[in-house]
């Protein structure tokens, strides 16, 4: 961290009333300027997961004295059903949630218009994006309702009996994603909305000419050029996916007997809930999430150092 | 533009596409509309099971009037507010100063710093969770609304960092020479020369961040609890477990919850975008 | 005049009365410097009374200063392990049995067992002295306690021609005639599964018996044991019957009690605390009643589930006499007579030489636990049983409540995870 770009050469014919600092200022700026958010962020991100990496080989309530155990919380996780649903969930959660991209890719292929009011149609549509989690999260819950939910009411008029979608122990998952995919396809047309404006209108014409039309049009001419907005979808889709827990805790709390659980939610409730005492074993959860990530972490780095070297 | 603009398609598609606006939008938009016609409900709709039929009397008043006079539901608000608006300046204040380094300096570890604030901000929370929770208790921030604050700063900054140095890399590098060459000083030239062309991008970032923070829910029930120090989207919960089964309560409780972002973003919606969609053009 | 003096005299008989009580074996110097107390009470109704309280302590003792502090109930749950470890209290709220087992182990609860030697709480205290004594010690005080049982629709029952059943089968007959009549028997919202531990802990208590079911909360017990499928065998009669409303792993127990409010249900087994909420909605007291859950096998003793709420001094707490002696306070029979009464928190009283309060719902659990209770009473499953056992096995029996037929999987879940927690 401390590798500071090699000092000027101390200039001896320099005057000397020119401090160190004058003399080093474009060595030195950087650092002082940098100096906050690093500390900030050594201190609460990049220290913290040291931590939860040596928390996760404890046995420890929280309460009383750590003890060390090694891998067993490791060893607990692989015969952990419970683990083991959350961790399918995940992948479920991970593989459905990209349908927020070609679906906010069609709502913004729809609105691309310039009809009047189209701008206030693409600020209602972007709309659920802006309401937080937790209230998606109620409005969703009371959009399934199986007594007066907006849902079952809607299959009433066409014969169809209730569905209890999130009282249903393989349905719930799916139920709480589409109310993840909401706001998350609202992001993902607004990004491709912004990626349409700058298509080059040359490049559309030169296809035109060439016949191009309709959907031919759109895979071989538009998505290349809306790769960047499509990288950055993708992106905030995984990140989000595996983020997910706002909207469980608040839908389902877990259930129906913790069949809606994924890895975050999982950890919460065994390190913090009312009945979880067990740090260490959450720890190890969190670290096994952290794991999947740093995956795709280490795509994305690798794909924006491509990027910067390109510059 | 694509796909081909209405203008140029016939009449009849027009009309229909005229037509489908709306009902998109109603369908798209239909949970939430349950939600608003449910708050301006009188209970007793509920109770006779009329849910979907039209509003026996009309309360909206007095809904939200018991929303904001007989439950903690200000409190929460205000602290949503105490928390947001610190947050907000404090991480764009860290990151206009990390991103102005980054962006500006050429220097060993550059990079990897970046890299650093980038891969920081993509870590899922949980990991942090344990440790981030004992370090406010021994900094005996448990429970306030500085420890929430102190902690966003810093987990906000990652993501600022790497949107402001974006920005400032695509400045004009021989204004920055051109000072230099006049022997200003560099915290002046961050100060006069670059901060004044980062205005748009501080703006963006903030409103953001506001969105992101007030929308927190995670951190609020890990770092927080109860009304003195945490903010609604935590408050929306005990709220509702106050008047759990007033679906007219809670619906508007929920309403006034999320409304000001929605109204931060109705306000702010240029910046708004511009920020979220940074990167997505080239 | 005569009658100024005797109102005088009566008014220092009372204060008399209660600051003995709070004084009983005390004669230190009084109470000074802060008394920090935290409290769980948060609905605005319970609030008030513990304030009331807390203020008549802090008038009987001027040279103390309180500070009170009233968390959310449900975050208070969590919370507490923050503020015992970190920045302790004098005085907190808690609950009975093992639900304060995690803290007494850590050496988070101070040991009030002397206060228990005192004959004024040995003496009126002694019923629920089992519930705060973890290895032979006590670690706090009770102070209110409610009954459980089956609340019922007074009213439908006479429609349909019922009377409260003495026997478990009778319970089925009236079930059986409240499904013909269209209805559903029983409400319950099970999103937060405590309250199917009401459930399995009254079929348990029935058909095993208290000691039984205090065995199996203590892992002596596995849960594959037969006796306990019995439990569960009894349990799938009524669910095989559809005797329980549809779709309650979606509900919270608030969301369940409109169903009994509009009579699509007709019984709901639950505490008292449900009784002021359903007298909210309408149902007055010709409307409501209430049975004690009937026996299955007459050799088997009653026993009943009476949660207790408590009162503890933090290991870390700083002013330890004042603190005993705000926990004498509580516990004496005028102030138990007082907060627990119908205009403060309708519960029962924890000292017998406390008055129960007229109400027909407390005369009846009060009556109920006294008299016809002798197996024993046990707190609450989730107080019973060890933390991590209570959330497993909840989850368990939501399962089984919704698919009964998991039941095999479900019992050896739970012997999974019990050979880990009593290891």
């Amino acid at each position: 961290m401390s590798t500071t770009s090699p000092a000027l050469p101390v200039d001896q014919y320099e005057p000397p009333r020119r401090s160190f600092y004058k003399r080093n200022e474009i060595a030195i700026t950087p650092w002082l300027f940098l100096a906050p958010a690093i500390l900030f962020f050594l201190f609460y991100v990049i220290f913290p997961i040291y931590q939860s990496f040596s928390v996760s080989l404890y046995d420890w309530d929280g309460l009383s004295e750590p003890t060390y155990v090694g891998l067993e919380n490791y060893r607990e996780l692989m015969d952990d059903s419970a683990f083991e649903v959350s961790l399918w969930n995940n992948l479920k959660w991970l593989v459905l949630y990209l349908l927020a991209i070609p679906v906010g890719l069609a709502i913004a292929l729809f609105l691309n218009q310039t009809v009047t009011g189209i701008r206030l149609y693409k600020s209602l549509f972007f709309f659920p994006f802006v309401i937080s989690q937790v209230v998606v999260g109620l409005v969703f819950t009371w959009f399934y309702d199986p007594t007066f939910g907006l849902l079952n009411t809607f299959l009433g008029w066409f014969g169809i009996g209730t569905i209890n979608v999130l009282g249903d122990p393989t349905l719930a998952t799916y139920g709480i994603i589409i109310a993840g995919l909401w706001p998350q396809t609202a992001y993902c047309m607004i990004l491709y909305l912004t990626g349409l404006n700058a298509v080059d209108p040359e490049q559309i014409e030169a296809g035109r000419l060439d016949g191009a039309k309709g959907f031919r049009m759109l895979w071989y001419i538009i998505i290349p050029q809306l790769k960047p907005a499509t990288f950055i979808a993708f992106v905030v889709t995984i990140i989000g996916a595996l983020r997910s827990f706002d909207l469980i805790s608040i839908m389902t709390n877990g259930g129906p007997f913790g069949q809606t659980r994924v890895l975050s939610f999982y950890m919460f409730e065994k390190a913090l809930s009312e009945y979880g005492f067990r740090m260490g074993y959450g720890a190890a959860i969190a670290v096994v999430l952290f794991m999947i990530m740093l995956c795709f972490i280490a795509y994305f780095l690798y794909s924006m150092y491509k990027e910067e070297k390109g510059h | 533009m694509f796909p081909t603009p209405i203008e140029k398609s016939p009449r009849s598609w027009q009309l229909t596409y005229q037509a489908l606006l709306p009902i998109a939008l109603i369908f798209w938009l239909a949970p939430l509309i349950a939600v608003a016609v449910f708050s301006i409900k009188p209970d007793v709709d509920f109770t006779q099971g009329n849910y979907w039929g039209v509003p026996s009397s009309f309360e909206g008043v007095a809904n939200y009037g018991k929303v904001f006079l007989e439950s903690d539901m200000p409190r929460y608000m205000l602290n949503s507010v105490f928390i947001t608006v610190p947050t907000v300046i404090g991480a764009v204040a860290l990151s206009c100063m990390a991103g102005f380094a980054l962006g500006i300096y050429r220097f060993k570890g550059n990079l990897l710093i970046f890299f650093m604030f980038v891969a920081g901000n993509f870590v899922p929370f949980q990991i942090l969770m344990v440790p981030v929770r004992d370090l406010t208790l021994d900094l005996g921030l448990y429970n306030t609304k500085t420890g929430l604050v102190l902690f966003h700063v810093a987990f906000q900054a990652g993501f600022c960092t790497l949107f402001m140095r974006n920005f400032i890399r695509q400045l004009p590098f021989p204004l920055i020479e051109a000072a230099r060459v006049e022997g200003v000083a560099e915290w002046k030239i961050f100060w006069y020369v670059v901060l004044p062309l980062m205005k748009p991008a501080i703006a963006a970032l903030s409103v953001l961040i506001f969105t992101f923070i007030w929308n927190d829910y995670f951190w609020a029930i890990v770092l927080t609890q109860g009304p003195d120090a945490q903010p609604v989207t935590a408050g929306i919960t005990s709220f509702n477990s106050q008047f759990r089964a007033a679906y007219h309560l809670m619906s508007a409780g929920s309403i006034v919850a999320a409304l000001p972002p929605v109204a931060m973003f109705f306000l702010m919606q240029k910046h708004f975008i511009a920020g979220l969609t940074l990167g997505a053009v080239k | 005049m005569r009658t100024m003096k005797y109102w005088t005299i009566a008014g220092l008989a009372v204060t008399n009365l209660m600051a003995g009580a709070a004084f009983a074996d005390s004669h230190s110097a009084p109470l000074s410097g802060e008394l920090k107390i935290f409290l769980d009470t948060s609905n605005p109704a319970p609030r008030a009374t513990m304030e009331k309280m807390i203020a008549d302590f802090g008038e009987m003792h001027p040279d103390l200063t309180i500070e009170t502090t009233v968390i959310d109930r449900e975050a208070y749950k969590t919370q507490i392990r923050n503020f015992l470890t970190a920045d302790s209290p004098d005085v907190a709220t808690w609950y009975a049995a093992n639900r304060m087992g995690p803290y007494v182990r850590a050496n988070l609860l101070e040991d009030v067992s002397d206060l228990w030697e005192d004959p004024e709480i040995a003496e009126n205290l002694a019923s629920t002295k089992g519930a705060m004594t973890i290895d032979g010690k006590q670690w706090g005080v009770p102070y209110t306690y409610y009954q459980w049982g089956m609340y019922y629709r007074k009213d439908i029952y006479e429609e349909l021609g019922l009377s409260e059943p003495a026997t478990f089968d009778e319970m089925k007959a009236n079930c059986q005639a409240i499904l013909d009549a269209g209805k559903k028997c029983y409400t319950i919202g099970t999103k937060f599964l405590w309250t199917a531990g009401g459930w399995f802990d009254y079929l348990n208590l029935r058909t095993n018996g208290f000691d039984h079911h205090m065995k199996l909360a203590a892992g002596e017990i596995k849960w594959t044991d037969d006796s306990v499928r019995q439990t569960f065998a009894n349990w799938k009669e009524l669910i095989d019957m559809g005797a329980f409303v549809d779709n309650h792993q979606t509900y919270s127990w608030q969301e369940a009690l409109p169903f009994i409010v509009s009579g699509d249900a007709v019984e709901i087994l639950i505490g008292n605390f449900a009784v002021a909420p359903l007298r909210e909605s309408g149902l007055d007291d010709s409307k409501l009643d209430f049975y004690q859950f009937p026996p299955m096998d007459p050799s088997i003793p009653l026993a009943e589930d009476a949660p207790t709420d408590t009162f503890h001094i933090p290991a870390g707490a700083q002013n330890k006499d004042a603190a005993r002696a705000f926990l004498k306070f509580v516990v004496s029979a005028d102030v138990q007579t007082e907060i627990n009464n119908g205009a403060n928190l309708q519960q029962l009283p924890v000292n017998a030489k406390a008055a129960v309060d007229d109400d027909k719902f407390l005369k009846e659990g009060f009556e109920m636990l006294s008299t016809n209770s002798p197996g024993g009473v046990a707190q609450f499953f989730d107080r019973d049983f060890p933390a991590e056992m209570a959330a497993e096995a909840m989850q368990g029996l939501q399962e089984f409540m919704v698919f009964p037929d998991n039941l095999d999987d479900i019992l050896n879940r739970l012997d999974k995870v019990s050979t880990r927690v009593y290891k």
